[in-house]
């Protein structure tokens, strides 16, 4: 700690860093910042920052509005320039604290810290992978009558010499490397301007840390080039929408805790008893995961987005899927949880996954058949016949399934729990009000 | 390279050999006087006196290094068991102690600790290997002239990667060096900041850091022949 300290002040000094950004996210995962000049960074270390909490989305109380940040020095790196700016800035993601030091129960950070302590009790570590999907737009401006504007018509792996979009992401890419953020993968996704970028799995927490990091570059990124990058997950209607797949493993020490040599597919009991307690717990931790009105316009049959509680080896149509190990690789042996999307608040997200898979290695769950079929093309009898349940079909059902859940209400804790119900049923409620498109085109000439 | 005084002069063989595989350069001095026409141009970087054999003489020359105009720090010393009540009187004398015999990873720690606090005060210390330089001085790292932005950790992998060229590390040999077992992510997490530290360092230079199949991570090529 003390070298750390020192390290990240002497850093500030021999670099010339001019501001500070200390970091830290709502509870809806809007990254959130101010900045401090290098002076009051010693002071910001070792004492904190006060700020008043009750400006910012689930942080507000009652009574205390003031809470303090703490910056971890552990995640302090210096920003990638931005064009336009030359002064060197550097960013330090915070914990939150009460006036009296406990840690701020608001905090998504300390809800996944949380989180992952009960499962570092039980001998775990879960690191995660995500598969970041995004669409870079003509603008951010949304009309009722006319669609975002794609940046081109390809699709998948499409190769075009003169495609402002791939290159685009190419130099997303390329300033994640250099800020230590390796990608695994990058490609153009199948709809037009979607474009996906897989990260290599970290610990969760930074994992987390890192998706704010990267969704926020992706954004500047695209800003420079004059065009508007979004992680709504479902922007377009007819095409596919943007995931965030996230590969999860749990780790014993050096040993994948997922893997067992002696398994016809390499799968330990703990890995089936994890996805089952995913896919028992599926419902409750889809507002989470899914957390906006428009995520479930996403989770629809046929897009190679999940609508079922359901698992396969290799079946894209599953909720939860595990890829095959390849031999030798008993390191790789995961699962890969296909709801998620990526306007989620990854801190949560990653928090409720974990909580839902503890559980069912902690109470032993059964896993159930693995769905083998094409689940877009059985009906919806031919699905309840199998034992194969729906995954919530609106955000309201999703908060109905959420708000009676023992396991989300500890994992997130009463005071992000409460409000973020609260907030959800208001967007609810109000998106109930709406008079859409689809009204009025399909009804007004009609009734 | 930084050059540590060594007493006594030769140092006993446990003691020589714990340096060499730990990589420090040394030089056996046998008094105050040999202390003084023996220094490298820069200054020593710091002492390991065993006082196993002739505490007084040991002692003596703690003494005379701490009374310099540049007193020589950090000084490391060696005792027996037996010597521990003698340590009493000469507290100011010694930054850190070690029981003899050393095993060659604790000398190593506790040196790579004391060097740490307190041996960037005085000289610039340079890491140099190809086109990678380190200051430990400043704490900043540069590649092919790019100054590299790194996380405190990716800095003190590569730090201690770098000081041991050519050796062969175990995952777990580095989560217990450079992160001290602190951190719970388990030696997975030294894979990730190998990742992120080649990711850093670029394509060009990504092979300073090579992967020993089912052993664990080797940075560039040995400087000597043990």
């Amino acid at each position: 700690m003390e070298n750390q300290r020192e390290y990240v002040l002497k850093t500030v000094e021999e670099r010339g860093v001019r501001f500070i950004q200390l970091w830290f996210t709502d509870v809806l995962g809007t990254p959130k910042t101010f900045s401090i000049p290098p002076a009051e960074l010693e002071n910001a270390i070792d004492e904190g920052m006060t700020f008043d909490g009750s400006s910012i989305d689930g942080f507000s109380r009652i009574q205390e509005g003031d809470v303090i940040a703490h910056p971890d020095p552990k995640t302090f790196q210096i920003l990638p320039a931005m064009s336009g700016g030359d002064a060197t800035v550097a960013r330090v993601f915070c914990d939150i604290s009460n006036i009296d030091g406990t840690p701020f129960e608001g905090d998504p950070r300390h809800v996944l810290r949380r989180a992952l302590e009960r499962a570092h009790e039980r001998g775990f570590s879960f690191f995660a992978a995500p598969e970041l999907e995004y669409f870079y737009f003509a603008s951010s401006e949304a009309d009722a009558d006319v669609p975002p504007q794609p940046l081109d018509s390809g699709s998948y792996f499409e190769l075009t010499v003169a495609d402002l979009a791939t290159d685009i992401r190419r130099k997303t890419v390329l300033t994640l490397e250099d800020m230590g953020i390796p990608v695994e993968y990058a490609q153009h996704e199948d709809s037009p301007s979607q474009h996906e970028i897989d990260l290599r799995y970290t610990d969760a927490l930074t994992m987390a840390d890192t998706i704010m990091t990267v969704r926020l570059l992706i954004k500047e990124i695209a800003q420079e080039h004059g065009v508007y990058a979004s992680f709504m997950p479902k922007p377009l209607a007819g095409v596919q929408g943007s995931g965030m797949h996230t590969h999860c493993s749990l780790f014993r020490g050096d040993k994948n805790a997922f893997f067992d040599a002696d398994d016809e597919h390499g799968l330990s009991a703990t890995a089936r008893q994890f996805i089952a307690g995913l896919l028992e717990h599926a419902c409750e931790i889809t507002a989470v995961t899914n957390q906006w009105v428009n995520s479930y316009k996403r989770l629809v049959a046929g897009y190679e987005a999940p609508f079922t509680v359901s698992w396969a080896y290799n079946n894209r149509s599953a909720l939860v899927r595990v890829p095959v190990v390849r031999q030798g690789k008993s390191e790789s042996a995961r699962v890969e949880y296909r709801a998620v999307d990526p306007a989620c608040n990854p801190y949560l997200a990653f928090a409720v996954m974990l909580a839902a898979g503890l559980q069912g290695i902690e109470k032993s769950y059964e896993l159930p058949d693995e769905a083998d079929a094409n689940l877009y093309t059985m009906s919806q009898r031919q699905l309840a016949s199998a034992g194969i349940r729906p995954l919530p079909r609106t955000l309201d059902e999703a908060l109905a399934a959420m708000e009676s859940s023992e396991l989300v209400l500890a994992t997130l804790g009463d005071h992000v729990f409460e409000w973020f119900l609260r907030n959800k049923r208001a967007e609810w409620d109000e998106y109930t009000r709406q008079i859409t498109p689809f009204e009025l085109i399909r009804y007004l000439p009609a009734l | 390279m930084e050059q540590l005084l060594c007493f006594p002069d030769p140092p006993g063989p446990e003691l020589a050999k714990a340096l060499d595989s730990a990589g420090y350069a040394f030089i056996a001095v046998a008094n105050a006087e040999a202390a003084g026409a023996l220094e490298p141009p820069e200054g020593w970087s710091g002492a390991v006196v065993s006082a196993v054999e002739s505490p007084e003489a040991a002692f003596g020359l703690c003494d005379a290094l701490r009374r310099r105009e540049e007193p020589v720090a950090p000084i490391l010393l060696v005792v027996e068991a037996g010597q521990l009540g003698a340590l009493d009187g000469h507290k100011e004398l010694f930054d850190d102690f070690t029981l003899t015999e050393t095993a060659p990873d604790e000398l190593e720690t506790r040196l790579g600790h004391l060097l740490w606090k307190t041996g960037r005060g005085k000289h610039h210390d340079v890491i140099a290997y190809g086109p990678l330089a380190l200051n430990l001085e400043t704490y900043q790292a540069v590649v092919a002239g790019r100054s590299l932005d790194l996380t405190f950790m990716e800095y003190e992998l590569l730090r201690f990667l770098a000081a041991h060229p050519g050796k062969v590390f175990t995952r777990e040999t580095l989560l217990a060096r450079v992160w001290g077992y602190e951190y719970f992510g388990g030696a997975r997490t030294v894979d990730v900041h190998i990742r992120r530290l080649r990711a850093k360092l670029g394509e060009e230079n990504a092979h300073l850091i090579e992967t020993v199949r089912s052993v664990g991570y080797r940075f560039g090529t040995a400087r000597w022949r043990p």
